[in-house]
């Protein structure tokens, strides 16, 4: 490969230096991310492509499981309706559930733990806010009901941290017992007050409403082309200025064109997104704007990419997943970062479980936690996190959670919305996508050999 | 070669302060003596070779000197003063900064990532990659590791002397005076070993004192400026590497003396 005039800067130095990297270049190249090493377009797709070939596929299988999904269930549903705006804005609000769980289950992944406790944990907090909300009874207002709820998750997290931290245990066995525990808790909240354990959100309270309208709410149409405006001109602005500013001072960054071809992809996916949600999905009347849910789970997505990309926590996060031993010989306090990891996971679950009590208009003792805490791994590592730890991105639970809610809806619209048909297909997905995980990280694994 | 060069400053200690001085320090483990009255002088600008047999007691010597473990008995001086290394953290308050064998690198961060991991820069409490990258690469390219494609690529992805590059570029960022390193060229290749060594040279030239811990005599010939050999947990001879050759050195590190001298004067316990 040609050196580049931004490696020259360094390479000439020491022009007498031959450089090593000749046996294992085809094994090494395939791990070097291809916006690091090239210069224009054209040595990106190469890059990528070789990438590819290695194993290292980063989120093209999502995409290509996406666009299976979507061809697929359009052809084979009852009159094409797996394509039409209301199945598609229904789909969302079901895929908003996987999505935020599976970003919870990100935290315990990339520290390369896990968290089987996610489903009745996040159910705590939300059983919890709906009880609050409760005219009836409590009546708390919204803001404190949730911050009751998350914070009883938060908690809940971070006891199963410092159990795991503190004497070692493995986290597999500990949040097992939270799953068995929390399904305890759970059921008990549910029983309290006089609502047969089935507390919905049906009632003239204010406060049940703001909690119906989380998943159910819609924002004005034209409210919601302004604020897709503001968030793709934000976010392109970002992108441009940090992307050319570090091209000016000679820094690792993409070419420009790659820059405008991602500022593009943000643009398009926000027009085709908010103009599905702007059609009349009513039969009777109008049902149209983006659903409340949407900016929910973006700014989930947005704050954890934050977190987790451009803080000091998120870069020892990574650091715990890919070798605690160095972390903690670079003084990063280990057992910390996990337990905060931890309790940021369930608190995320809390989340998620609220939105799903929203979709559902209530909470009730039907809440599959254990069924939900698969499909949230499976959405996480089908999006390209590893269970392995060191890799993955909130991003990554937000598509892989678009891909189980795609099967999921697709197959509820084939009429196969039987429990063991479910269970099996998501079963197959999840093992699908541990394969990829765990082949692609033999590829790597092989190109070490050469190097050493 | 360097150690020409060197011989006219041969005998140091008397001279100039050594940078780090380490006088009758003792270290046992249950009825263990792992370390016995050792004296041991790290001078400035100069490649020290630590060798000794497995067991000898080389592991735990730098471990003392990191703050890992405390001396039972004894005292280190740091630039003349005597000091009390702690933990970690007062090491690397004194410039004192390990490589250790394994080397202790994410594969999932890049470079820079890993040469910054816990000492990362921030502006408004987000990290400020941009100067990161900057002084990371200055780094690099002072230390003439030249070989990467690119410093943003993942750790994973590089050869092991450049790993070993990486780990000693990291050690030396933050200002350190001593550097450390545990069987540095281990598991390189012919062509690796070469950079390690030039890298070993090149800290000696800008004044940093360094430790090599290594079984690999060629190694230890071909970068020392002084070679202090540890036998059961004595420090059994500390001199000049041209008072050494290959089979004398192999006989204090097997039987703890020497029955001939090859050039002056060598201390024997």
């Amino acid at each position: 490969m040609a050196l580049g005039p931004r490696r020259a800067d360094i390479s000439s130095v020491a022009p007498e230096e031959a450089p090593d990297l000749t046996a294992a270049t085809e094994a090494i190249e395939a791990e070097v991310p291809p916006g690091v090493i090239a210069q224009t377009l054209g040595e990106y797709v190469r890059g990528y492509a070789s990438r590819i070939r290695a194993g290292e596929s980063g989120v093209l299988p999502v995409i290509l499981a996406m666009f299976v999904i979507l061809v697929v269930f359009s052809i084979i549903s009852p009159n094409h309706v797996f394509l039409s705006p209301v199945n598609l804005v229904n789909l969302f609000q079901q895929a908003a559930v996987f999505m935020v769980l599976a970003m919870a289950e990100g935290f315990a992944l990339v520290l390369g733990e896990i968290d089987l406790s996610v489903g009745f944990v996040g159910a705590i907090g939300a059983a919890i806010t709906v009880q609050l909300v409760q005219p009836l009874t409590a009546n708390w207002h919204w803001v404190p009901a949730i911050l009751a709820g998350l914070l009883a998750c938060t908690v809940f997290g971070a006891i199963q941290g410092t159990l795991i931290t503190r004497l070692r245990l493995p986290s597999f066995i500990v949040t097992l017992a939270g799953y068995l525990i929390a399904n305890g808790i759970f059921l008990q909240i549910l029983l309290l007050g006089p609502f047969s354990g089935y507390p919905n959100l049906a009632g003239q309270s204010n406060n049940l409403l703001v909690i119906y309208d989380l998943m159910w709410g819609t924002i004005d149409p034209v409210v919601s082309w302004v604020g897709a405006g503001v968030v793709v001109v934000g976010l392109g602005l970002v992108i441009w200025l940090s992307d050319s500013r570090r091209r000016r001072s000679g820094l690792v960054a993409p070419p420009a064109s790659l820059s405008l071809i991602k500022i593009g992809l943000i643009a398009a996916v926000a027009i085709v997104v908010v103009s599905i949600c702007n059609t009349n999905r009513a039969n009777l009347g109008t049902l149209e704007g983006v659903p409340w849910v949407i900016p929910i789970v973006l700014a989930v997505l947005g704050a954890w990419t934050i977190l987790l990309q451009r803080t000091k926590f998120g870069r020892y996060v990574y650091a715990i997943g890919g070798n605690p031993e160095a972390a903690r010989r670079a003084g990063i306090n280990v057992s910390l970062i996990r337990t905060v990891g931890f309790a940021l996971c369930s608190f995320t679950a809390g989340i998620a479980l609220l939105l799903y009590a929203s979709l559902l208009g209530g909470m009730s003792n039907n809440v599959s936690g254990g069924q939900y805490v698969l499909y949230a791994v499976a959405a996480a590592v089908i999006g390209g996190t590893s269970l392995f730890g060191g890799r993955g991105k909130p991003i990554h639970g937000v598509l892989g959670g678009l891909v189980i809610a795609g099967i999921y809806n697709g197959l509820y619209l084939q009429g196969i919305s039987s429990v063991e048909w479910q269970y099996a297909i998501t079963g197959l997905v999840l093992l699908a996508a541990v394969v990829i995980d765990a082949v692609s990280r033999r590829g790597s694994a092989s190109g070490s050999v050469t190097r050493v | 070669m360097q150690r020409e060069m060197t011989a006219a400053v041969a005998q140091t200690p008397a001279t100039e302060e050594p940078l780090l001085k380490i006088r009758e320090l003792d270290k046992h483990f249950g009825p263990v003596q792992a370390l016995y009255h050792v004296d041991l002088d790290l001078p400035a600008g100069k490649v020290t070779a630590l060798a000794g047999d497995n067991g000898a007691g080389k592991s735990v010597l730098t471990k003392c000197i990191a703050g890992i473990y405390q001396p039972d008995h004894g005292q280190i001086f740091w630039q003349g003063q005597p000091v009390h290394i702690r933990n970690a953290r007062d090491s690397a308050h004194l410039g004192i900064e390990i490589v250790y064998q394994d080397l202790a690198l994410a594969d999932n961060l890049d470079i820079v990532q890993n040469m910054f991991l816990g000492r990362e820069r921030v502006s408004r409490e987000l990290l400020d990659e941009d100067s990161m990258e900057r002084s990371a690469g200055e780094t690099l390219a002072s230390l003439r590791v030249t070989t990467v494609r690119s410093i943003r690529q993942p750790v994973a992805s590089l050869s092991g002397g450049q790993r070993q590059s990486v780990a000693v570029a990291k050690a030396v960022m933050w200002n350190s005076k001593l550097v450390i390193m545990d069987e540095p060229t281990a598991a390189l290749g012919v062509v690796q070993t070469r950079q390690v060594l030039d890298l070993i040279k090149r800290l000696r030239d800008r004044g940093l004192a360094v430790m090599v811990i290594s079984h690999n005599l060629t190694d230890v010939f071909e970068v020392a400026d002084r070679i202090a050999v540890l036998y059961l947990g004595r420090l059994v001879v500390q001199d000049d590497a041209k008072n050494f050759d290959l089979s004398r050195v192999v006989e204090y590190m097997t039987t703890g003396g020497s029955s001939r001298t090859v050039g002056a004067r060598s201390k024997e316990s």
